[in-house]
């Protein structure tokens, strides 16, 4: 504990540079991952006041709360926001920006510049994307499918899609940094095989974030010029073709969403080793996962097009594929669960999330094989079947990630604990929240209740009411962690160098880390997840 | 300093904190430029797909359109590109060889191509708005609908067939316009001597990208311009 | 990036060659060779954007493969995105 006592009055990031040009023109990875957190935490509340507004709107069968209009805007937004103001960015832009340089043993990221100016693309957008709101939104749906878009909508579409071109820049130049840290700067002795995990997920991500955004940059960009300039290029009138538009934005927003899971199968490679103190079973396997999940994930986008036109024959070659993709990810969820087997578990709040993930990433993966088989996805395609599926990966699976994740590094990045058993309840208040909230949802959709409705037949009510009902749940589970994060920053406990006993290179450094990261340069000699070699610390930080 | 986000110029030949040695610096430049280069292929891909598309949907309409341009003024342009490619990679080994002068020459001579084949570009595309080829209210395609008698023109497919060329030449410009402001920076830091064997990255990296941009237009130049120039019988 | 610094007039005889192929180009559109126009005109495309990242961009002697597999990826993934999108496209009226 005296290094501790030490550890919080030494040098580090947080104390080296006081006021707001030291933080607004930083290029301390460090510091910019948190502008980053701050910002996409704006964001997420933003989106989650729409999401309220929506289930506000359908706890009732009549539309009441909002008109017909109103309803599209705010599922429209909510989805943009919560995809490409928070989803896309939260783990890499905050965890990976704090995490990759100090995983490997850099000082730094290969391009500090470029990645402070990644944080000022994204805000540029979120500004854009704000004065779209206030100035009357989006009522496209977050996919901006054509002619609607183009031709029909009268809403901000023009804005909102120059907003997330720009976004789309931000995310393309964090994967830039990200792949060339990783293979260029990692300290001697640093192999591949003995990166962690988390490191080759982040990889992966990049790899996704590169090929793929640029796609969906030149899709919006054509969707602005088509709408500002009147060309016809998606207009079935005039010879256009609208799937044209769903395959290229579909080309990116598929392998998207694995931008938003991968970074969550990072963080809980490195929780599940650390809270079983074991090597994650099958490193190898769950490495080049990451990569396969990556690749396979740039072949399936059609899926979502199944039922919209597209050839029977492609849409076999889809629905194989979709199936196959499948399979990356659950060798990830048997090799994790593998890894528990003789463990010893420690039930700390990253761990509780890590459970929480396991589960409602596994349920969400297996309904998108439901989705996959073309006769189902015919009955349930747009339908709450849908929706339901995509949170429990997105939700129950990327956010829980999030969440785990910052509890698991908020020792290392702010130099406290949390308060434990807050941790312990806001973890167990969001999954029963969530489950409540989208479980029903699964039911509804089977039903046949579709997806975007502001109204709907009486008889699923009660299921509505219910999802509704978890969605407040699910909203306290939220707004504690802010709370006591927040809270731990001035009155939390002093954290060592490391509390929880766990390896890797970021916890051989001061909580919180010096500036440039580590005294010295570090060497590798031992394999990642050493957990033989680290003594599990007594009474781990369980305390109040 | 530049401020261009997309160049990755450092400051100055003095290692990067951040960085173990000057190799590693450079490494990390190479690679980042190439995996910038990358998302460019794929940024111009998607309006490549576009265009696939619609030529095997519009084959006739995208041949006349083809046939609306001007063959000469599109080669001229491509020898253009082609020559500042040339002063680009020898600008790359006068900077290897430590040749001040003749770097800034050459770089020079590049910025002259490059403005040569933007001027050029902004006469056909003047050509284009006289016949009323550009897209939107005024677009008429009559001349080339009585031109070819013999295939059936529809004009709202040859509008597709404009977006097109103008989306995919107005992007492959502002990637030229970029380029060539980031080559005044390189030339003013050339003259001022900044570029040594030691250290000569960034005229490196401009040249990789001004490369890049050459290579777009090759496959521009046939696919927009070589549809089918056979002679009508 | 290799070190190794290439004679002027190496560089003259790519660009006589990339010349060349253009005045090529050019000149084989006007001769009817049917579906091999496209293919023509496509490979030719090909040899002079090869002739550019190969010997103008260096990439034929730089020591760094990892540049190598950065640049067949970007190919190979534009190759799926149009493969897999003309998949549908080339089977819609099989249907």
């Amino acid at each position: 504990m005296a290094t501790a006592a030490i550890s919080a009055e030494r040098e580090n990031y947080l104390n080296k540079e006081y006021g707001i040009r030291s933080w607004l023109l930083t290029t301390d990875h460090k510091r910019i991952a948190l502008l980053y957190l701050a910002s996409i935490t704006f964001f997420f509340f933003i989106g989650g006041f729409f999401a309220l507004l929506i289930r506000l709107e359908l706890l009732t069968p009549a539309g009441d709360l909002v008109q017909a209009d109103t309803y599209n805007k705010l599922f429209s937004m909510h989805g943009q926001v919560m995809i490409f103001f928070f989803l896309i960015p939260s783990i890499p832009a905050v965890l990976g920006n704090f995490l990759v340089p100090l995983m490997i043993g850099a000082k730094d990221l290969a391009f500090p510049r470029i990645n402070l100016l990644s944080w000022y693309l994204y805000i540029i957008a979120g500004t854009i994307y704000l004065h779209c709101i206030v100035t009357g939104g989006v009522d496209t749906g977050w996919t901006f499918y054509t002619p609607f878009s183009t031709a029909f909508s009268n809403t901000r579409v023009i804005e909102a899609g120059i907003s997330i071109f720009i976004a789309g820049f931000s995310s393309i130049l964090t994967g830039l940094n990200f792949v060339v840290t990783i293979h260029r700067m990692r300290a001697p002795g640093m192999t591949w095989s003995r990166l962690p995990l988390f490191i080759w997920a982040m990889y992966a991500t990049s790899i996704i974030q590169l090929l793929g955004t640029p796609v969906l940059a030149i899709t919006l960009l054509l969707v602005v010029f088509e709408r500002a300039f009147n060309l016809g290029i998606f207009d079935p009138t005039r010879g256009g073709d609208p799937l044209l538009f769903q395959h290229l934005f579909w080309f990116y927003s598929h392998p998207a969403v694995y931008i938003m899971i991968l970074p969550a199968m990072a963080v809980e490679s490195e929780v599940v080793a650390c809270f079983t103190r074991k090597r994650i079973f099958g490193y190898n396997f769950v490495a080049m996962s990451s990569i396969a999940i990556a690749v396979f994930g740039f072949l399936v986008w059609a899926h979502h097009m199944f039922v919209a036109g597209i050839s029977l024959y492609s849409a076999l070659v889809f629905s194989i594929l979709s199936y196959l993709v499948a399979v990356p990810s659950a060798i990830k969820v048997f090799n994790w669960t593998a890894t528990m087997y003789k463990g010893s578990i420690s039930f700390t709040t990253p761990m509780l999330y890590a459970f929480g993930f396991i589960g409602l990433f596994t349920m969400g993966g297996l309904t998108g094989l439901f989705l996959a088989c073309l006769g189902i996805d015919v009955h349930v395609h747009d339908t709450y079947f849908v929706i339901a599926h995509f949170h429990y990966i997105m939700v129950g699976g990327a956010v829980m990630g999030y969440l785990g994740g910052l509890h698991f590094w908020w020792p290392k990045i702010s130099g406290r604990m949390y308060p434990e058993a807050w941790g312990r309840l806001a973890a167990l208040l969001v999954f029963s929240g969530f489950n409540l909230t989208f479980f029903p949802q699964f039911i509804l959709g089977y039903m046949g209740m579709p997806r975007r409705y502001w109204q709907y037949p009486p008889e699923f009510q009660v299921l509505n009411v219910l999802s509704t009902a978890g969605s407040t749940i699910l909203a306290i589970g939220y707004v504690l962690p802010m709370v006591y994060f927040l809270w731990s920053m001035r009155y939390g406990k002093i954290a060592s160098d490391n509390p929880w006993g766990a390896a890797g290179l970021e916890w051989k450094t001061s909580s919180p880390p010096p500036t440039f990261n580590f005294d010295e340069e570090p060497e590798v000699t031992w394999e990642a997840y050493n957990y033989e070699q680290i003594p599990a610390p007594a009474e781990v930080n369980i305390e109040r | 300093m530049s401020d261009s986000p997309i160049a990755v110029e450092q400051h100055g030949p003095e290692l990067l904190h951040h960085f173990v040695d000057a190799e590693q610096q450079r490494d990390a430049a190479s690679l980042g430029m190439w995996l910038f280069l990358a998302t460019e292929v794929m940024f111009f891909g998607g309006m490549f797909c576009a265009y696939l598309i619609y030529r095997y949907w519009y084959y006739n309409e995208f041949a006349a359109g083809s046939r609306s341009l001007d063959i000469y003024l599109g080669t001229i342009n491509t020898a253009v590109l082609i020559c500042s490619s040339l002063t680009v990679a020898l600008g790359v080994r006068a900077a290897q060889m430590g040749k001040r002068k003749l770097l800034v020459v050459l770089l020079l001579l590049t910025i002259v191509f490059g403005f040569a084949f933007l001027a050029i570009k902004g006469v056909e595309w003047y050509d284009k708005y006289k016949e009323h080829h550009i897209p939107g209210n005024a677009f008429n395609v009559d001349d080339l609908v009585k031109d070819y008698p013999q295939i059936h023109i529809d004009p709202r497919h040859e509008q597709i067939y404009f977006s097109l060329y103008f989306a995919m030449t107005g992007l492959h410009a502002l990637h030229m316009i970029i380029g060539v402001g980031i080559f005044m920076f390189l030339t003013y830091y050339a003259w001022k001597g900044r570029y040594t064997p030691k250290y000569y990255t960034p005229i490196e990296m401009g040249g990789l990208y001004w490369h890049f941009v050459d290579i777009v237009w090759i496959y521009l130049f046939p696919l927009l311009y070589l549809i089918d120039r056979k002679p009508l019988r | 990036m290799s070190e190794h610094i290439m004679s002027s007039k190496f560089y003259y005889t790519i660009w006589i060659a990339l010349l060349c192929l253009t005045v090529i180009t050019a000149a084989v559109s006007f001769v009817d060779l049917g579906p091999l126009n496209t293919v023509v005109a496509l490979v030719i495309a090909t040899i002079k954007a090869l002739l550019v990242v190969l010997f103008f961009m260096h990439v034929k002697y730089t020591s760094e493969k990892l540049t190598k597999i950065v640049i067949v990826s970007a190919i190979f993934w534009l190759f799926l995105l149009l493969a897999l999108s003309m998949a549908d496209y080339a089977t819609r009226l099989l249907s």
